[in-house]
């Protein structure tokens, strides 16, 4: 017998979507034959911007786990980097190894701070960050403020370096992307969205969740710690002030909220707007800074889907579904 | 004639919030196959009772057995995997999965099933509740009469063995509490026992083959329908006639 329906989980829009991509993907690809070395380094910030905002959404946007204190993963990913490679592990292993490390203490920190709720988790995460900043400050290697750097980049060619570390750049965003779309389309995937939408009603129908928000707090902490890693690599230079700063995470909740918070292509999308205000108008000083939160106080209250929610909602465009669509195949309904 | 396993058994439950107390020492089971239903004044227990039951919130004391296992601090998402489901009185739907996907959290994770069987367990579910149309609508698209509807398929999604339903017949018009009625009594006809906490007694009097009143917090009359309801306890608890 066969069934009244079918399940369909790819839609037209979203093989073009996915064609578009692969067509970008492709272009990144050879950019480091065609562009400029100001322009590469350029790039690999976005894929860094990218890394970061998709993170933050995984966290808060499917996971509901709002935190002010990401900058804590970004500065471990960075510090942890160096501390390897102090050890003589070559840097471009050194930043993955970095992340995994990071993984793991975000997953022992878990065991407490999921139980934490709303703000007293938005702002533990953030009183945490600080803490691990001052603990990193006590570390001889790093001088305490003075910092210091990731020597061991000064082995490869500066030019060399810059490719290198652009493809090492795009090759984690794009693992990233991959595992956290994966993980959404996934029977977790559901799980994690009906969370975002009733954590209450998410437990009535046997889904663990803490179990399930650890998961996103972990990949969180791995893909932030891996974009705090990368950003050593561009800078070559380690103050813990600059890495354990707030500034980050505010940039995160920017990019997620104007792009589209709790969509996987929003968080992508912000992240691209940010780096293309923060190109025109980053040497703008404070005034940039000042026109940044007021684009995100204006989205939060006017636009709370951010941009791509309001192209879905007006267009009915999905370009990476993770959903579910049924269609009837039989006579009954 | 044998008589039915106990598949929920809870003893001397308790709760309080502050100084109220909402469940004074209840006993109450349910036996397999079982359809009872729960009437009561406003405020009585009633929704209390199954709130601690799935595990929504903890008793102040007591011990409760789903299945010859102890449950009394189980979690409510392992007591759903382990066949009791719940529906809520203020619907708590996804609003931003469609209502297919609504259903298909609830096969993947409280029926813990994959793939296929997942599909058509959520199906199934929609197809008893007659949301196959509008299956892929968003649930924030839809209306309070289908946001009941789909608490009811989500909670079937989960495969329960006992199903606690918490007022979902409220507002329903006659011709819509009868499609109801049918779906309960296609539930009990599966084998699924149902406990049904109902305002509209006529309706519930048509599925319940069990009754209980409960009033401030106890148990003050279970039995077959027609002798609840002509207990002389029972219609004091709702006329009031008795002074304190």
């Amino acid at each position: 017998m066969t069934k009244p329906y079918a399940i369909e989980r790819w839609t037209p829009a979203s093989r073009l979507g996915l064609t578009g991509i692969a067509i970008v993907v492709a272009l990144f690809g050879v950019a480091p034959l065609v562009l400029k070395a100001g322009s590469l380094d350029r790039l690999t910030a976005l894929f860094i911007y990218i890394m970061l905002a998709a993170m933050w959404n995984a966290l808060a946007g499917y996971g509901g786990l709002v935190s002010i204190g990401q900058q804590m993963f970004f500065g471990l990913g960075a510090y942890v980097t160096i501390r390897i490679a102090d050890f003589g592990l070559s840097p471009f292993l050194a930043i993955f190894v970095a992340a995994i490390i990071v993984a793991a203490i975000a997953w022992l920190l878990s065991f407490i701070m999921l139980y934490l709720k709303g703000g007293e988790f938005a702002i533990g995460m953030w009183v945490l960050s600080a803490f691990t900043h001052l603990l990193v400050n006590l570390d001889g290697l790093v001088q305490g403020e003075t910092g210091t750097s990731l020597i061991s980049m000064n082995a490869y060619a500066a030019d060399n370096r810059r490719i290198a570390i652009y493809l090492v750049a795009m090759g984690s965003m794009l693992m990233l992307l991959g595992i956290l779309y994966a993980l959404l389309r996934s029977k977790t995937g559901a799980a994690i969205q009906a969370i975002r939408d009733n954590e209450v009603a998410a437990t009535s129908v046997g889904v663990d969740v803490i179990k399930t928000k650890r998961k996103l707090f972990v990949l969180a902490a791995f893909g932030i710690g891996l974009a705090g890693a990368l950003w050593l690599c561009t800078a070559l230079t380690f103050q813990p002030k600059t890495y354990f700063s707030v500034q980050w995470t505010a940039y995160m909740i920017f990019m997620v909220l104007v792009g589209g918070i709790g969509k996987f292509e929003g968080a992508i999308l912000g992240a691209v707007l940010f780096f293309i205000i923060e190109t025109w108008f980053g040497a703008t000083g404070v005034w940039y800074l000042i026109g940044l939160g007021l684009a995100a106080v204006i989205f939060s209250l006017y636009f709370p889907k951010g941009i791509w929610g309001a192209v879905e909602q007006r267009f009915g465009i999905t370009l990476l579904p993770i959903g579910y669509k049924l269609r009837i195949t039989g006579d009954e309904t | 004639m044998q008589l039915a396993a106990t598949l929920l058994d809870a003893r001397q439950i308790s709760k309080r919030f502050g100084a109220l107390v909402v469940l004074d020492r209840v006993d109450f089971a349910v036996r397999e196959g079982e359809a009872i239903g729960i009437v009561g004044p406003n405020g009585a227990g009633k929704t209390t009772l199954m709130n601690v039951l799935s595990g929504a919130y903890p008793p102040d004391g007591g011990t409760i057995e789903l299945l010859g296992e102890t449950v009394t601090k189980t979690p409510a998402a392992q007591r759903c995997s382990r066949g009791l489901a719940k529906t809520h009185q203020i619907p708590r739907p996804f609003l931003g999965m469609t209502v297919f996907e609504n259903t298909y959290v609830a096969a993947t994770h409280g029926a813990a099933l994959q793939g296929e069987a997942a599909y058509d367990l959520a199906y199934d579910a929609l197809k008893l509740c007659g949301m196959v149309p509008i299956a892929n609508r968003k649930a924030e698209a839809i209306g309070l009469l289908d946001r009941k509807r789909l608490e009811l398929a989500r909670a079937l999604a989960t495969r329960p063995k006992v199903l606690l339903l918490d007022e979902i017949g409220g507002g329903l018009t006659d011709a819509e509490a009868s499609e109801l009625v049918a779906t309960i009594r296609e539930l009990i006809h599966r084998g699924i026992s149902i406990v049904w906490i109902e305002h509209i007694v006529h309706v519930l009097l048509q599925v319940a083959k069990r009754l209980i009143c409960m009033a401030d917090g106890k148990i003050i009359a279970d039995g077959n329908p027609a002798s609840v309801m002509s207990d002389k306890a029972v219609v004091e608890a709702y006329l009031g006639s008795t002074p304190e």
